[in-house]
């Protein structure tokens, strides 16, 4: 890449376990360019979440680093915003007192008071969550939840937009009504993102490149392939296209033919066939599990 | 059967409810009190019944009807101290009053009256200290639980000492409060009994453990996420603190509380009996040393007013924590 906004660079990290270190990734190279949206895709605990985790400054790195607009990432800040699979938005705090929490921590001097409540409401509008402001998050259906949390990073206007498997915990309805309020955000606000999924369609349909990563331990960049679909994408439209087929197609031959994972391949697949919930949810907690071990 | 249908008449005199659903919600309500309403009477009759079989050296062991009657003497004698108060207070305001009819320059006294304190007057005197010295066991307790939440240092510094003093009994820190009290409380004009303070400390240092404990563990289990969004936000420390660390631990807090009020009730009648403060642990000391005839009977009053009371300062925590807590959903018990 020539103009590369977010580097990674030969990250590698090792976490410490009783007997031996544990190493989860080695040598992760991405280069990403400004507005850009990359996916990462890969079996469950190939380390996508620490990718992630690392370029959020969740996580430090054991050697090689984060460039982000040429500075090094050290620690998590606002311009890197995450969106989190599970929501994380404070149950005792109203939608709009969420997102009022990050806008004050972002704006607070370079914004009025009037100027930032209709920030506020303007991003909750964004999502399509304007109706719901003064509802607790108790009182929201998951997918509202998903699109607060959504609002919530874009409202601190971040350089970079993390998002850890965003749409996991949701049904396929309401998933595919998210991907495309993402992508109609995506269109209007050109931000750069990272997404890690499991859905192979989802990879596909939102990305411009898709980072396809090995298993771990020590995984490592796989392969990368570039989606060149032309946007506004549609999702009914493509999901006859060759070109869409084709892509959707490496995208599994890498994960099923090259990567094979006898204990996590049925995963996978029951994901890409349009899971249940109830297999979807035993995925995650393999996932949190991994990432619970792991930290 | 016409008062009740009365009562589920409104203004308009339409009826509320209809007799079926008088029946229902009388049955309903039946049910509801009827295991309860059976314990209690098995109880009593056994209380009853063994109570008639006991002979102590200060005559029969008190049965419930005893104890009844005791309970009215005492509402009896509490009536009569209010009674001769407010006489008190009204010759007194009639002499000064005379007074100055006479000599409008006189020089007129206001005493208060000192009467002997009633059952009812060392009940609130129980409820003051106990609150006072929860109140302080409180103000330490939170704060350094949430310290022992969010820093691990903290923790492993502070925890030997909080394991080490919390099997310890009230009764062993009584001695050494009453003589610190003494040395080094010294005023000329008190603001506070030394026998007071001597009780409500003892209740701080007994009910702190339960609410560092309970917060620390409350504090340590704030969901992950949360706490990074906080650090995604930068949020600084105070921010931190109020806006996700308190609301996550609030239940824990209240566990902690509920169980710190507990242990302060149960302590202060101990320390009250030894310190000699006013209160329902000296009232039953003084009954024991009475010993009357009608000593058991008071006693036995105080030991369910002591109950009672403990049992209501537990709902009342409750119903200030459904107040204070944000998930309004949650089943408090």
């Amino acid at each position: 890449m020539k103009n590369s906004y977010l580097e990674i660079s030969h990250v590698g990290i090792e976490f410490p376990t009783d007997d031996k270190p544990f190493r989860a990734l080695q040598a992760v190279d991405i280069s990403i360019a400004k507005g850009e949206f990359i996916s990462l895709i890969g079996h469950s605990g190939c380390g996508k979440s620490t990718v992630l985790n690392i370029v959020a400054g969740l996580y430090e790195a054991t050697e090689g680093g984060v460039i982000l607009e040429g500075k090094e990432v050290d620690k998590p800040g606002p311009d890197r915003a995450v969106v989190f699979q599970n929501h994380a938005l404070l149950p005792w705090l109203t939608v709009y007192q969420n997102v009022e929490l990050a806008v004050k921590r972002v704006f607070k001097k370079t914004k009025s008071k009037a100027e930032m409540h209709d920030w506020i409401e303007h991003n909750l509008s964004l999502v399509h969550m304007d109706h719901a402001l003064h509802k607790l998050p108790g009182e929201i259906s998951g997918g509202m939840k998903q699109r607060v949390g959504i609002a919530r990073c874009l409202a601190m206007q971040p350089k970079v937009l993390l998002m850890d498997e965003p749409f996991g915990a949701l049904d396929a309805l309401t998933r595919a009504h998210l991907q495309d309020s993402l992508m109609e955000i995506q269109s209007q606000l050109g931000n750069t993102v990272i997404m890690i999924t499991h859905d192979v369609d989802e990879a596909v349909l939102l990305s411009d490149r898709i980072v396809m990563m090995t298993n771990g331990p020590s995984a490592t960049v796989g392969e990368i392939l570039e989606v060149k679909l032309a946007r506004p994408r549609d999702r009914l439209a493509l999901a006859e296209d060759p070109e869409f087929i084709h892509y959707r197609q490496q995208v599994l031959r890498f994960l099923y033919e090259k990567q094979k994972n006898p204990a996590a391949a049925q995963e996978v697949k029951a994901e890409v066939n349009q899971s249940t919930d109830a297999q979807q949810a035993m995925s995650q907690d393999d996932d949190s599990a991994a990432k619970h071990e792991a930290a | 059967m016409t008062e009740i249908a009365a009562i589920f008449r409104n203004e308009k005199g339409k009826i509320l409810f209809a007799p079926s659903q008088l029946i229902l919600l009388l049955r309903h309500l039946g049910k509801a009190l009827a295991l309860p309403f059976a314990g209690i009477v098995i109880f009593l009759m056994l209380w009853q019944g063994v109570a008639n079989n006991i002979t102590t050296s200060l005559g029969q062991f008190p049965g419930p009807v005893q104890v009844w009657d005791s309970s009215k003497s005492l509402v009896a004698e509490h009536q009569r101290e209010r009674e001769r108060e407010a006489a008190f207070y009204q010759r007194q305001e009639d002499r000064n009053a005379e007074k100055l009819a006479k000599d409008p320059l006189a020089d007129v006294k206001i005493r208060p009256y000192t009467g002997k304190a009633t059952f009812f007057d060392q009940i609130l005197t129980s409820l003051y200290t106990v609150s006072f010295g929860f109140l302080v066991a409180s103000i330490i307790a939170i704060p350094l639980g949430i310290a022992c939440g969010l820093s691990e240092k903290v923790y492993q510094s502070v925890n030997p000492i909080i394991q080490t003093f919390k099997p310890v009994s009230p009764l062993a820190w009584l001695p050494l409060v009453t003589i610190l009290v003494s040395a080094l409380y010294v005023s000329d004009d008190p603001m506070f009994e030394k026998s007071f303070l001597t009780s409500a400390f003892t209740v701080t240092l007994c009910c702190l453990w339960p609410t560092v404990i309970n917060t620390t563990v409350g504090v340590t289990s704030i969901d992950r996420d949360l706490i990074n969004v906080s650090r995604v936000l930068q949020l600084p420390s105070l921010v931190h603190v109020r806006s996700i660390v308190i609301p996550s631990a609030i239940p824990m807090i209240f566990t902690g509380l509920r169980l710190s009020l507990a242990t302060g009730w149960m302590v202060l009648i101990a320390a009250e009996m030894l310190a000699q403060n006013p209160g329902l642990g000296k009232f039953i000391w003084d009954e024991f040393q009475n010993g009357s005839s009608d000593s058991l009977g008071r006693i036995m009053v105080a030991v369910l007013a002591i109950g009672l009371i403990g049992f209501s300062l537990d709902r009342l925590m409750l119903a200030i924590q459904g107040r204070i807590s944000w998930d309004k959903q949650a089943i408090l018990r």
